[in-house]
């Protein structure tokens, strides 16, 4: 089923006077750039979910925050819809443009307003890169938590707007943990402040509400985040083990033992191999599965976990166990992993990233599973696994120039996700619902569930006009959706008791 | 885990709220009513939550433990403590009884909270009644969970004004190895700056509050960052029990027949121009103040800092809780109007107009 905006699923847009819209545009804000040449528009027509492209009606690249406002009231009385975009990393097309939208890009904020070491804060425009917060942080020895792998180019405003996660998040928490406040637009222009520069704040928890709504509640013009103190040490641990049961089965052992490791990650022998190919950082590649254990904080406890983790790691069956000798080395071990995507994208013209999560103890389970339907589509599947939080990245092996094969990795790729559901965990960890997974959202949910997501949705944007088709499906999705799927012979899970 | 007493008793409540919507009766939510002193005063059918109770799933490997509203908080907490895990947010009780579902939908948190995150930082999934008379699920058991909007944390601290929590699932942590507590003589004004620059090291630190005397700090993590920072910052020995004292508000402090203040603010916001005796929690960004001054001057010199107030004296004004700016107040009522329509839920404890 198409996931591209579907005016007769997603709900009828309004059309827009592509010229009566420029010209309004212009003659209140005659230096705001607007890119409207079917040229210019290219370069927008998809963020990181690139097998999606729509091309906007317009793209506008503002620089300053009364132009926002502006453009928000503009496109809010003549009824055009808002979609907003950072730096366009996001991996499940949260930030796809409609055809009958206005593009507002955000990216052109990204001054740092101030470091406040004192109150251990950065307050920053949403167009700041994530890690350009904690590179100014480092004179005052503090950095922000929260680290998703594109954390080099993903602007901190998108961060918000998905709660990014990345591969500490187990110790120290997604985007929503690790922020203070947030200045919003609304649809209208209406400025809000959400939080506070106090730990929190009265009323109902709209900075909770807000991380991760897509942008569909507001646009994001300002964000303070909590830095932390940098951890004296890290040292991380590589463990091989020949099957992936014993290897879930450590993580338990690790969590039971008391220790929450910085980060925890596991890699099965398809993602080693490609790692290994692509990054040389040493890992065995005849292992079924890896572990990379990361312990950070004070020297003298890490020190000691070091030998507990290894302990525990023995007595799970680990074939073998490494410490990384040096930080050059411990560099090494992560840069095979930061690097699974890409080093398996060698493996194979083309790859999907999946995001669901589960809780741990069904990974053996559901890794045969996803074995299975590997085989039964015809594709090979890589998987990369935030093991300490049960966030996995199945990565689906396919040639986009094949006929067919684009459509059996979108279909693979849902039944993993609907697999995630059924054993109690969620079809999206940190990459969000986007317009990717926009048809499994129907499996996660069920009709008065969404129906309240709308609910909130119109409290803040009753005409529907901010990033319109995201996140939460209309009713009529959904019932396309579950007909096409008894259309093929069965419901998705008709066993599992819905609420 | 059946405690013998454990019960489903969703589809009691469910009936109640449909009777309450069908005769349009407000309806005042409570389990042990340990905090009805928090918020306004509400007038309404009570519905009581605690027949619904039990420990509904936990494994500590997980990390979640998933428990009805009516489970008694100490229960929760007894059950981690044999696993040796517990919530790290340290919510306070202020009653033996207290539930589950009032510690979330309250809010509140304990001295802790600083460097391990609030209640709502712990919330994974929730199951509510609306005012549309639907039980529904949001999130749910895992940590990481960005499918549809976070309904779940939003119900944290709402005080029962969108609906009935029935169900919570909440992330635990391991207990500390190392636990030592320590005091320390100093002004308030010297703490204020040590926690600063301390805060900005990797110590140990997980709780600090100044007592107008002294300063009192709790170290946990492993032996050896404990031992070190112990050697590090001197001081005396304190008793550990004084972190449940202050949480519950059993130190002399409390006693004071005064009205009691809870001011929210930067942890390193200048000490506030206002008449009365204070404590400083959460490392300064938690001030607790009793003072007889008028509450319009205390919100003023909070908001001037960037916090804000509440009273926790209850009855004393009409607003308990910091008034709302009107641009906040206004979307605060369409949420309220699309969770609770009729208004049947907790009408008046949060604000006036909710």
């Amino acid at each position: 089923m198409n996931i591209l905006y579907d005016e007769q699923v997603d709900g009828a847009l309004p059309d827009v006077d592509k010229t009566a819209l420029l010209q309004a545009l212009h003659n209140q804000w005659p230096a705001l750039e607007i890119l409207h040449q079917r040229e210019d528009l290219a370069p927008y027509e998809c963020d990181g979910l690139s097998a999606c492209r729509t091309t906007p009606q317009l793209v506008v690249l503002p620089r300053h925050l009364d132009e926002v406002q502006g453009i928000l009231r503009i496109c809010h009385e003549m009824n055009v819809p808002v979609v907003a975009r950072g730096a366009g990393t996001g991996l499940s097309g949260g930030a796809l443009p409609l055809e009958k939208g206005v593009l507002l890009v955000m990216a052109r904020f990204n001054n740092i307003l101030h470091i406040d070491p004192a109150a251990r804060t950065a307050r920053v425009q949403p167009g700041v890169r994530n890690l350009a917060i904690s590179q100014a942080a480092v004179p005052f020895g503090l950095y922000y938590a929260p680290d998703p792998s594109s954390q080099i180019a993903c602007s901190i405003g998108g961060n918000v707007a998905e709660n990014a996660g990345g591969v500490h998040c187990l110790k120290y928490g997604l985007t929503v943990h690790n922020l203070l406040k947030v200045e919003i637009l609304t649809v209208e222009g209406e400025h809000l402040t959400l939080g506070s520069d106090a730990l929190d704040s009265p009323g109902f928890d709209l900075l909770a509400l807000f991380t991760g709504s897509e942008g569909l509640l507001g646009v994001i013009t300002e964000i303070t985040v909590k830095l932390l103190p940098r951890p004296q040490t890290a040292k991380v641990l590589l463990a091989a083990f020949d099957s992936v049961e014993n290897a879930g089965r450590a993580v338990a052992d690790i969590i039971a033992a008391g220790i929450i490791p910085g980060g925890l990650e596991m890699m099965d022998n398809l993602a080693i191999r490609a790692a290994e190919d692509f990054i040389h950082a040493g890992y065995p590649v005849d292992a079924e599965a890896i572990l990379l254990c990361e312990l950070d904080g004070v020297e003298a406890d890490v020190h000691d976990d070091c030998i507990r983790v290894r302990q525990v790691l023995e007595n799970a069956g680990a074939s073998e166990v490494r410490q990384a000798r040096d930080e050059a080395e411990r560099v090494r071990f992560w840069a095979g992993r930061k690097n699974a995507f890409p080093a398996v994208g060698r493996l194979s013209p083309d790859y999907y990233c999946m995001d669901g999560t589960i809780p741990r103890r069904e990974l053996p389970g559901v890794l045969q599973a996803i074995a299975q339907l590997s085989a039964e589509h015809g594709l090979r599947v890589a998987n990369v696994f935030h093991a300490g939080d049960g966030n996995m990245h199945p990565l689906i092996l396919f040639d986009a120039n094949r006929p067919g094969e684009l459509e059996r990795a979108e279909t693979l790729g849902g039944k993993i996700l609907e697999l995630c559901v059924k054993v109690g965990g969620s079809i999206t960890g940190e990459h969000g619902v986007g317009r990717e997974k926009i048809n499994q959202m129907c499996a996660q949910f069920n009709s008065d569930e969404l129906t309240l997501f709308h609910a909130v949705k119109t409290a803040f944007d009753p005409g529907g006009l901010l990033n319109p088709g995201k996140n939460i499906p209309t009713l009529h999705r959904c019932a396309e959706f579950g007909a096409m799927h008894i259309h093929a012979g069965q419901l998705p899970f008709p066993e599992l008791e819905r609420f | 885990m059946n405690h013998g007493k454990d019960v489903d008793d969703s589809a009691a409540l469910l009936e109640q709220v449909n009777q309450a919507l069908h005769a349009a009766t407000p309806l005042r939510i409570q389990g042990a009513n340990s905090k009805a002193f928090l918020g306004r005063i509400v007038a309404g059918e009570i519905l009581d939550t605690r027949t619904h109770r039990g420990i509904v799933h936990y494994d500590p490997t997980e990390l979640v433990i998933t428990a009805r509203c009516g489970t008694p908080l100490a229960e929760l907490l007894a059950v981690l403590d044999a696993s040796q895990q517990m919530l790290p947010c340290e919510p306070p009780a202020f009653a033996d009884d207290a539930t589950v579902g009032g510690m979330v939908a309250s809010g509140l948190s304990g001295p802790r909270r600083p460097w391990s995150g609030a209640v709502r930082d712990f919330v994974l999934g929730t199951r509510i009644i609306t005012g549309h008379g639907k039980h529904l699920r949001f999130g749910g058991e895992v940590m990481k969970n960005v499918a549809g909007y976070d309904l779940s944390r939003l119900m944290a601290g709402s005080y029962g004004t969108l609906g009935v929590i029935t169900e919570v699932s909440l992330k635990v942590l391991p207990r500390p190895r190392q636990c030592q507590s320590i005091s320390l003589e100093m002004d308030s004004e010297r703490a204020l700056q040590r926690l600063v620059e301390w805060g900005q090291q990797p110590l140990p630190i997980s709780a600090a509050c100044h007592d107008g005397q002294r300063l009192h700090l709790r170290l946990e993590g492993g032996d050896g960052s404990v031992a070190a920072a112990r050697d590090r910052l001197g001081g005396e020995i304190l008793d550990g029990s004084y972190w449940a004292d202050l949480n519950e508000q059993r130190l002399a402090f409390f006693d004071e027949d005064m009205p009691l203040w809870r001011l929210s603010v930067p942890n390193n916001a200048p000490p506030l121009d206002v008449n009365g005796t204070r404590l400083l929690d959460w490392g300064g960004a938690q001030r607790w103040l009793k003072s007889g001054e008028e509450a319009v001057l205390i919100r003023q010199a909070v908001s001037k800092v960037g916090g804000h107030a509440t009273c926790y004296s209850h009855g004393l004004i009409d607003a308990p809780f910091h008034p709302l700016s009107p641009a906040l107040l206004h979307y605060h009522r369409r949420l309220k109007q699309q969770f609770d329509p009729q208004g049947i839920f907790n009408p008046g404890r949060l604000y006036a107009e909710l």
